[in-house]
C-alpha cells in the first residue's frame, strides 16, 4: 500500500503542476501580452479554465493530505522550516483564487475590476514562485532542525540562490504551459500572431532558466551538476525533455493544439520525473544528512492502508468524472 | 500577546471565517436544487432567475470557501506541527475521505455553474444536488475529525508514543455522532434564515415582490424546520458532553462545585476567582436532568480538575448562554412561520412579520460561532482531550503575533470584499415584475 501512495503523491504533484500550473501561467500570460488584447485573453482564460478551475486546486489539497496522514515528518518539517515560504505562497493563493472569481462576478463592472486584475496578476506569479522556492528548499540541504539562531533555521533554510532559481524556473514552466494550452483556444488569426512569438520566449526563458538552476546549484555548491551528468537515466530524461522543447517550438506554427499540449505536458513530466527519479526516495533533504524519504517517515500499518483505499476508491469516482468534464468543455468551451 | 495566544487566536479566526462558507457551500446547493426543480417541473421564470442569482452567489462563497479551507490545511502544520505530527495518521481518515467529497464538489459545481442548456436537464440538475451532497459529506467528515480531538480513540498511548492505530474507530469516534447531527442541523438553520432575512428585506423595498417572496420560501422551510429541530440534537449533545467531557460541560454552565440536583443556570456572570455566580437564574434541579435525564444526579463541577486542566469559565458559559438563547429565538421564529403560512395567512403581508425575519439574518451564524466557541475552548488547556495540551504543539517559530496580523487583515478584506459583491448582486437584479418574458430573457447578465 505503501506504494499506492507514493504513486498518487506523485500524481498529485505532477497534476498540481501541470493543471494548476496551466492555471497560475494564464496570470502570467496576462501580464505579459499588450493591453489592447488583455480583456481578450481575459475572455479566453476564463471560458478555458473557469470550469476545471477548482478542481485543478484540489490537486494540491490531495498532496498535503496525503503528506500529514502518510508522512507525517514531512508534513512537519515542511511547515516548520519553510514557513514563511509556505505563507507566502497562500497569500497568494487566497489572492489569486478570489481575484479570478470576484472580477468575473462582481455585478458591476467599474474600476475595482483593476484592482481585481492586478491581484490576479501579481499573485499568479508570486504562487509558483514560491512553490519552486519550497520544491527547491527541500532538496538544497539547508533545512537544519539544530539550527542555533533563527536565521539559519527559517530563513537561511530557503533563502538562496539555488531554491530561487528554482522558483524563476517554475514560473516559467507555468508561463510556458499556459501559453502553449491558451494558444490552442484562439481562434482569431491577429491574436494568434501575437501569442506565437510570446509562447516562444516563454519557451526559451523556460531553457533558460533551466539551465541557471544548475549554474546556480554549482554557485552554492550544490552536487546536482555532477551527480546529474553521472545518473543516466535522470540524464536521459533531461535530453528528451530539451528535445520536446525543439520539437514543440516547430509544432507552434502550425498550431495543431493537441499535439503542441501533449508535448508539453510530456516535456514537463519528464523535467520532473528526471528530478523526482534523482532524489527518490528522499523527499527532504536534511543539513545533518537524516534525510526525510518516503520510505522511512510513511506512516505503518492501518493508517497506509487505509489512506491507500481511500485514495483508490476515491479515484474511482473521481478520474471518470474529472475526465468527462474536462472532456465537455474541451469539445465546447463556456459560453460567457 | 505571546506566541501561543497569537496562534490560537489566529486558528480561531481562520475556523471562523471559514465555517461560514462552508455552511453555505454545504446549504446553498440544496436551496438552488429546489428552485430549479420548480423550475424544471413547472417551467416558472422566476425560479430558474432565482437558481441563477443563487448560484452565482455560491460561486463567490465557493471560491471563498475554497481557499480559506486551503489555507487551514496548512495552518493545521504551521501553527501545531507537534500535533499534526502524532496526529495526522491516527486523524487522517476524515481528511483523506473528504478530499474525495471535494473533489466531487469541485467537478460537479463545474458541470453545474457552466452547464446550462449543454447537457440533459435533469442532468445538470442532478449536478447540483451532488454538490449539496457531497458538501454536507465534507463537513460531516471534517467535524469528525474535531469530534476526535474531543474524545480521541483508536490508538494505544505507551511512552509518549501513539502506536496500534486504527484510523476507522479513530473516524467513528464517540463525538462524531452528536456533533455531526448537531453541525449539519446548525449549517441549514443558519444559512435559512441568513437568506431569508435578505429576502425579506428586498420585500420589504418593494421591487420583485413575487421573485423574492419564493425565495424566501424555500429558505425559511429549510432553515425552519432545522431551527426546531436543534434543540433537540442540542440536548443530545449536551448529555453526551457530560459523559465525555465533564469540565467542558461544567465550564459550560459555570458549575463550579460538584453536586448533587444541579441547577440550570441561565444568564448570570461567573465569579471565576471566588467560584461563584452572580446575577444568574438558577432552576434547580435542571442540570442534573440535562446532563443525565434525573433531576438527582451528580454533575461534576470544575473542583474535580486541577486548575491547570480547567477550560476557561467566562466565554465558554457566555458563548452557550448566546447559542442556546439564539436557539430559541429562531425556534420561536421557525413556529411564527409555520403557524402563520397555515392559519393567518395575512401576518405575511405586514412589514413588523418580515422585520422580524430581517433582524434575524444574522443570528444563526452567531449561534455557529458561538458554538464552535464552546466546543473549541470547553476542550481547553487540550489540543487532544486527555492526551495533549495545546501548548506543547505549538510551532517553535516565533513572532506568530505578525502572521496573526497578516491573517486577520487578509480575512477582513475578504469579508469586506465578499459583502460588496453580494450587495451589488442583489441590487443589480432586473425588474421582473409582471409577465412572463419570452425565455432566455430571464437569465440576467452572467
Ligand atoms: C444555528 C446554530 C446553533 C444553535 C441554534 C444551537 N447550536 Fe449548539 N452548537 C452549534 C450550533 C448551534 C455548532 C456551531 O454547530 C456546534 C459547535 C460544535 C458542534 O458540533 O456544533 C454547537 C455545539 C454545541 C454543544 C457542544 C458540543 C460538543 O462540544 O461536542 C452543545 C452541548 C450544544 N451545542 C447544545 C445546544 C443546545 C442545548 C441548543 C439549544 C437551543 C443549541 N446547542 C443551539
Ligand atoms: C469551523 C468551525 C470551527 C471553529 C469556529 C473553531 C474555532 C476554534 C477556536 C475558537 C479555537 C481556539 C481555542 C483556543 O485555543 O482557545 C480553535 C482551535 C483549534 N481548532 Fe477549531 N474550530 C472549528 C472547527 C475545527 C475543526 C473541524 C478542527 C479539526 C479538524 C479544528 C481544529 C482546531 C485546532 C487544531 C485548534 C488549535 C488548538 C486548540 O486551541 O485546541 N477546529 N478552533
Ligand atoms: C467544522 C468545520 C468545517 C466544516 C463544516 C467544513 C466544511 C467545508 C465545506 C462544506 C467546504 C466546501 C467549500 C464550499 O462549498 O464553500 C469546505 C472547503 C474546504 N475545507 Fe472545510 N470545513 C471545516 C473545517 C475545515 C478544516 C479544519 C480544514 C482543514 C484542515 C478544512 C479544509 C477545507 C478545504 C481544503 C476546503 C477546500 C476544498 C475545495 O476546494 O472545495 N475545513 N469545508
Amino acid at each position: 500500500m505503501l506504494y499506492v501512495v507514493i504513486v498518487f503523491l506523485c500524481l498529485a504533484i505532477l497534476m498540481y503542476l501541470l493543471l494548476g500550473g496551466a492555471d497560475f501561467g494564464a496570470g502570467i500570460v496576462e501580464l505579459i501580452t499588450p493591453r489592447a488584447v488583455r480583456e481578450k485573453v481575459r475572455t479566453i482564460t476564463y471560458s478555458t479554465i473557469g470550469p476545471i478551475w477548482e478542481a485543478n486546486h484540489m490537486w494540491l489539497i490531495i498532496a498535503i493530505v496525503i503528506l500529514f496522514v502518510g508522512f507525517p515528518p514531512i508534513y512537519t518539517m515542511l511547515s516548520v522550516h519553510l514557513h514563511i515560504p509556505l505563507v507566502l505562497m497562500l497569500l497568494g493563493i487566497i489572492g489569486r483564487g478570489t481575484a479570478f472569481i470576484f472580477r468575473h462576478y462582481d455585478a458591476v463592472k467599474d474600476d475595482m475590476q483593476r484592482v481585481y486584475n492586478l491581484i490576479f496578476t501579481y499573485s499568479s506569479f508570486i504562487t509558483p514562485f514560491f512553490l519552486g522556492v519550497i520544491a527547491g528548499a527541500m532538496v538544497s540541504g539547508q533545512i537544519d532542525p539544530n539550527a542555533p539562531d533563527f536565521y539559519s533555521a527559517y530563513i537561511g533554510s530557503w533563502l538562496h540562490l539555488f531554491s530561487i532559481s528554482v522558483g524563476i524556473f517554475t514560473v516559467a514552466i507555468c508561463g510556458f504551459l499556459a501559453a502553449v494550452f491558451l494558444i490552442g483556444e484562439v481562434e482569431d488569426e491577429a491574436i494568434k500572431a501575437l501569442f506565437i512569438p510570446r509562447a516562444k520566449v516563454l519557451t526559451f526563458l523556460t531553457f533558460i532558466s533551466g539551465g541557471f538552476v544548475f549554474l546556480a546549484a554549482e554557485i552554492d555548491g550544490l552536487s546536482l551538476t555532477k551527480e546529474k551528468f553521472t545518473d543516466w537515466v535522470s540524464l536521459s530524461f533531461l535530453i528528451l525533455a530539451t528535445i520536446c522543447l525543439f520539437v514543440l517550438w516547430k509544432y507552434l506554427r502550425t498550431g495543431h493544439k493537441t499535439i503542441c499540449r501533449l508535448l508539453a505536458g510530456f516535456q514537463i513530466t519528464l523535467i520532473l520525473g528526471s528530478f523526482g527519479y534523482h532524489y527518490f526516495p528522499n523527499f527532504i533533504i536534511v543539513k545533518s544528512g537524516e534525510n526525510l524519504s518516503l520510505f522511512n517517515s510513511g506512516a505503518m500499518g492501518l493508517p497506509i492502508e487505509t489512506l491507500g483505499w481511500a485514495l483508490l476508491l476515491g479515484s474511482l469516482l473521481i478520474l471518470p468524472s474529472l475526465f468527462y468534464l474536462i472532456y465537455s468543455f474541451q469539445r465546447r468551451p463556456a459560453e460567457l | 500577546m505571546d506566541d501561543l495566544i497569537a496562534a490560537r487566536s489566529q486558528m480561531a479566526l481562520s475556523m471562523a471565517f471559514h465555517i461560514i462558507f462552508a455552511c453555505i457551500g454545504m446549504v446553498m446547493p440544496f436551496f438552488m436544487a429546489t428552485s430549479h426543480y420548480k423550475y424544471l417541473k413547472t417551467n416558472d421564470y422566476h425560479q430558474k432567475a432565482l437558481t441563477k442569482a443563487w448560484s452565482r452567489g455560491v460561486a463567490i462563497f465557493f471560491v471563498t470557501g475554497a481557499v480559506s479551507g486551503t489555507m487551514l490545511s496548512f495552518e493545521l502544520g504551521l501553527l501545531w506541527p507537534e500535533f499534526m505530527l502524532h496526529a495526522g495518521p491516527i486523524f487522517g481518515m476524515p481528511f483523506s475521505l473528504e478530499g474525495t467529497a471535494f473533489f466531487i464538489e469541485a467537478i460537479a459545481l463545474g458541470f453545474y455553474l457552466y452547464g446550462w442548456d449543454r447537457f440533459n436537464k435533469w442532468f445538470h440538475w442532478f449536478t447540483g444536488v451532488v454538490v449539496g451532497l457531497s458538501g454536507l459529506a465534507s463537513g460531516i467528515l471534517v467535524v469528525s475529525a474535531n469530534g476526535w480531538m474531543n474524545s480521541p480513540t483508536g490508538f494505544d498511548y505507551v511512552d509518549g508514543k501513539y502506536i496500534n492505530i486504527d484510523p476507522i474507530a479513530a473516524l467513528f469516534n464517540d463525538a462524531w455522532f452528536t456533533q455531526a447531527l448537531h453541525m449539519s442541523l446548525a449549517a441549514f438553520a443558519a444559512t435559512g434564515f441568513a437568506v431569508a432575512g435578505i429576502h425579506a428585506l428586498m420585500l420589504i423595498n418593494g421591487k420583485n415582490k413575487v421573485f423574492h417572496w419564493k425565495a424566501f420560501r424555500i429558505a425559511i422551510v429549510y432553515g425552519g424546520i432545522a431551527a426546531l429541530l436543534q434543540p433537540i440534537s442540542g440536548d443530545i449533545s449536551a448529555k453526551d458532553i457530560a459523559v465525555r467531557q465533564p469540565a467542558k460541560l461544567a465550564a459550560m454552565e459555570a458549575h463550579f462545585e460538584t453536586s448533587k440536583s444541579a441547577p440550570l443556570l441561565i444568564g448570570g456572570i461567573p465569579d471565576v476567582e471566588k467560584k461563584e455566580v452572580n446575577y444568574g437564574i438558577k432552576i434547580p434541579g435542571a442540570l442534573s436532568f440535562l446532563a443525565h435525564g434525573d433531576f438527582e444526579k451528580e454533575v461534576i463541577g470544575l473542583d474535580q480538575f486541577p486548575e491547570d486542566e480547567q477550560p476557561p469559565v467566562m466565554i465558554t458559559h457566555f458563548a452557550f448562554q448566546i447559542m442556546v438563547g439564539l436557539g430559541m429565538i429562531m425556534m420561536v421564529l421557525s413556529i411564527l412561520y409555520f403557524f402563520s403560512t397555515w392559519k393567518k395567512k395575512y401576518w405575511q403581508e405586514k412589514r413588523w412579520f418580515l422585520w422580524l425575519f430581517v433582524l434575524a439574518t444574522p443570528i444563526g451564524f452567531m449561534a455557529v460561532e458561538a458554538g464552535w466557541t464552546v466546543t473549541e475552548l470547553g476542550r481547553q488547556p487540550w489540543i487532544i482531550y486527555g492526551f495533549m495540551k495545546t501548548k506543547d504543539a505549538l510551532t517553535p517559530i516565533p513572532g506568530i503575533q505578525i502572521s496573526f496580523m497578516i491573517f486577520t487583515a487578509v480575512y477582513v478584506s475578504l469579508s469586506v470584499i465578499v459583502s460588496f459583491l453580494l450587495y451589488r448582486q442583489i441590487k443589480s437584479l432586473p425588474n421582473m415584475e409582471g409577465e412572463q418574458p419570452a425565455e432566455n430573457q430571464s437569465s440576467t447578465q452572467h
